[in-house]
């Protein structure tokens, strides 16, 4: 118990409470000067949006895999089921690169597209596919475990009663999961934010355009502005705290309408 | 855990009613693999016919190079003290969570899951503010000639920082889950506490410790932000794999950088097998235990 606490003081407390000192030294005005930047303004605006559009394309391909998963039989399915984590299990660096590689230009995916006109390396749209690609397990997860507990009794019911496929679905199937998704949405908007490794060769790091805040983090270290770094850094953790107390919360209300459904 | 619950249930044709038509379920399953194809399959195939571009020569040595035999050591070391440290940890810290009641209990869990929510850069800034030239602890640390930052003692403690919560996740829910009627009856039969942990507890959970430990080892393994704050990225000494896959990357030797990243998707790989089969002998594992005790329904035979 009492070295338990004395590790995790020493590894996570402690340090975690030298940023905010760090950052605390500085005048609220230099704090505000750094922290609202047009760049550092860009970058948060960037990750934010892009973490956003990733996590909605999490939630529809989640969605969709975790039903076909869980409701149908088909050849693979053990297979692909231990899949889903890949991305949890693939270091981020290794992400990183090939997904540049596949959509650069001169790449697999990047040549056709741009003859569509689309680009997706060194732009924003680079950065969402990235972090889409690190989220993709988080909805999946969550939602699946809930599916499987759905009664199938209920759903007979249901249909006995009268409702069609798409009534049930909608007024019954919905409202059970939708905790799942949330949490699973939550979850993969939290990584994304944080996210680095698997972006950092994809969006081409553009001033004002492709950059996220952990990049100007490691760029400031590397002029040893540890205060500038520091005042960016508080920003992101106090987003991700907030990130993380929504899941909380929504976690709780998951349960309520579980002990209630 | 899910693949288990899958077979258990008994097989029977969907009414038509509660299921889709087959036309319906084919579209789904259709679009589902091919997202998994899109998003899961093709990077991978992707990682090793890059590798593999230039040949099988290129390939073995990119891999012989010196670089790579240092950051592969460079590495190995990280991860040997790392692991053992927080596998001890998650042991100590599970133990606690779930087999005792304690005020503020779910402010350590908390606690222990806060680096997960951390921004690999930010863990890699922790310690640079803390041991680095100008950090709190720098001028003491120079006069003394020991260096931290930008060597492996440093990424080590980075690596620990990250890696910190993944033994005691796995193993808490899994201990809380078994309860202390095991360890009770083994104490109760004369068995000291140490023995009563070493020949009850561990086994108990074995699985689980085992999988918590190779997910530690895969993150510590992979690991690229907090480890590149820290780094100082000197080939030769203190580039990590991951690191290395970066510096062959940005000086366009591509081929040379997809085969030293297969050496990671070749673990990213074995950490999913092991996992499968984890999840299967918890699973039965779980069950048998709630079979023993009566259960209405009981486990599976």
């Amino acid at each position: 118990m009492g070295l338990t606490l004395t590790y995790l003081s020493l590894v996570v407390l402690i340090p975690l409470s030298m940023l905010f000192v760090k950052a605390g030294a500085l005048d609220l005005k230099d704090f505000v000067a750094i922290t609202t930047a047009p760049r550092v303004l860009a970058s948060y605006r960037l990750s934010f949006l892009a973490s956003l559009a990733a996590a909605s394309i999490n939630v529809c391909l989640g969605f969709l895999l975790a039903w076909v998963l869980v409701r149908y039989e088909f050849p693979g399915r053990r297979f692909i089921d231990g899949l889903v984590d890949l991305p949890f299990a693939l270091p981020t660096a290794v992400a990183g690169i090939v997904l540049a590689t596949l959509y650069s230009p001169l790449g697999w995916l990047g040549r056709p597209l741009a003859a569509l006109g689309i680009k997706v390396a060194f732009t924003p749209v680079g950065v969402v596919l990235a972090l889409s690609f690190v989220g993709f397990p988080f909805v999946v997860r969550t939602v699946q475990p809930v599916l499987q507990s759905l009664a199938a009794e209920d759903e007979e019911a249901a249909a006995c009663l009268g409702a069609s496929r798409f009534q049930i679905f909608v007024r019954l199937i919905l409202p059970t999961v939708l905790p799942a998704v949330t949490t699973g949405f939550a979850l993969a908007f939290a990584r994304a934010l944080g996210e680095y490794g698997s972006v950092v060769f994809i969006s081409g790091n553009l001033p004002m355009r492709t950059e996220i805040p952990p990049l100007l983090i490691m760029s400031r270290l590397d002029q040893f502005d540890y205060q500038g770094a520091s005042a960016i850094a508080v920003v992101m953790l106090v987003a991700s705290f907030v990130v993380l107390l929504l899941t909380h919360v929504l976690k709780w209300w998951g349960r309520r309408i579980g002990a209630w459904g | 855990m899910n693949a288990a619950a899958a077979i258990s249930r008994p097989k029977q044709v969907p009414l038509a009613a509660v299921s889709e038509s087959p036309a319906v379920r084919r579209t789904l399953i259709g679009l589902a693999l091919a997202a998994v194809a899109a998003v899961l399959i093709l990077p991978v195939s992707a990682i090793l016919i890059e590798a593999f571009s230039q040949g099988i020569s290129a390939y073995f040595s990119a891999l012989a190079h010196p670089h790579t035999w240092s950051a592969i050591r460079a590495t190995l070391l990280v991860c040997s003290i790392a692991v053992p440290l927080n596998c001890v940890f998650g042991v100590l810290a599970a133990w606690c969570i779930a087999k005792f009641d304690f005020p503020g209990k779910s402010v350590l869990v908390a606690c222990i899951d806060l680096p997960l929510s951390v921004s690999p850069v930010i863990a890699g800034l922790l310690f640079v503010l803390l041991f680095g030239a100008r950090g709190v602890f720098g001028p003491f640390l120079t006069e003394h000639h020991i260096r931290i930052i930008f060597a492996i003692p440093g990424m080590v403690i980075a690596t620990v920082f990250v890696t910190l919560p993944f033994v005691a996740r796995e193993l808490a829910p899994l201990m809380e889950a078994q309860g202390s009627d095991d360890e009770l009856a083994g104490l109760s039969l004369g068995a000291s506490g140490w023995q009563t942990f070493w020949r009850v507890t561990l086994p108990n959970v074995k699985w689980g410790l085992l999988y918590g430990i190779v997910l530690c080892t895969a993150r510590a393994l992979g690991e690229f932000g907090a480890v590149s704050v820290v780094s100082g990225l000197i080939r030769g000494e203190t580039n990590t794999i991951p690191l290395h896959v970066q510096s062959l990357y940005d000086d366009s030797h591509f081929a040379a950088a997809f085969a030293v990243a297969s050496l990671l998707t070749v673990f990213a790989v074995i950490t999913l097998v092991v996992k499968t089969i984890v999840e299967h002998k918890t699973a039965a594992a779980l069950d048998g235990a709630l079979a023993g005790r009566g259960r209405p329904w009981g486990g599976r035979a």
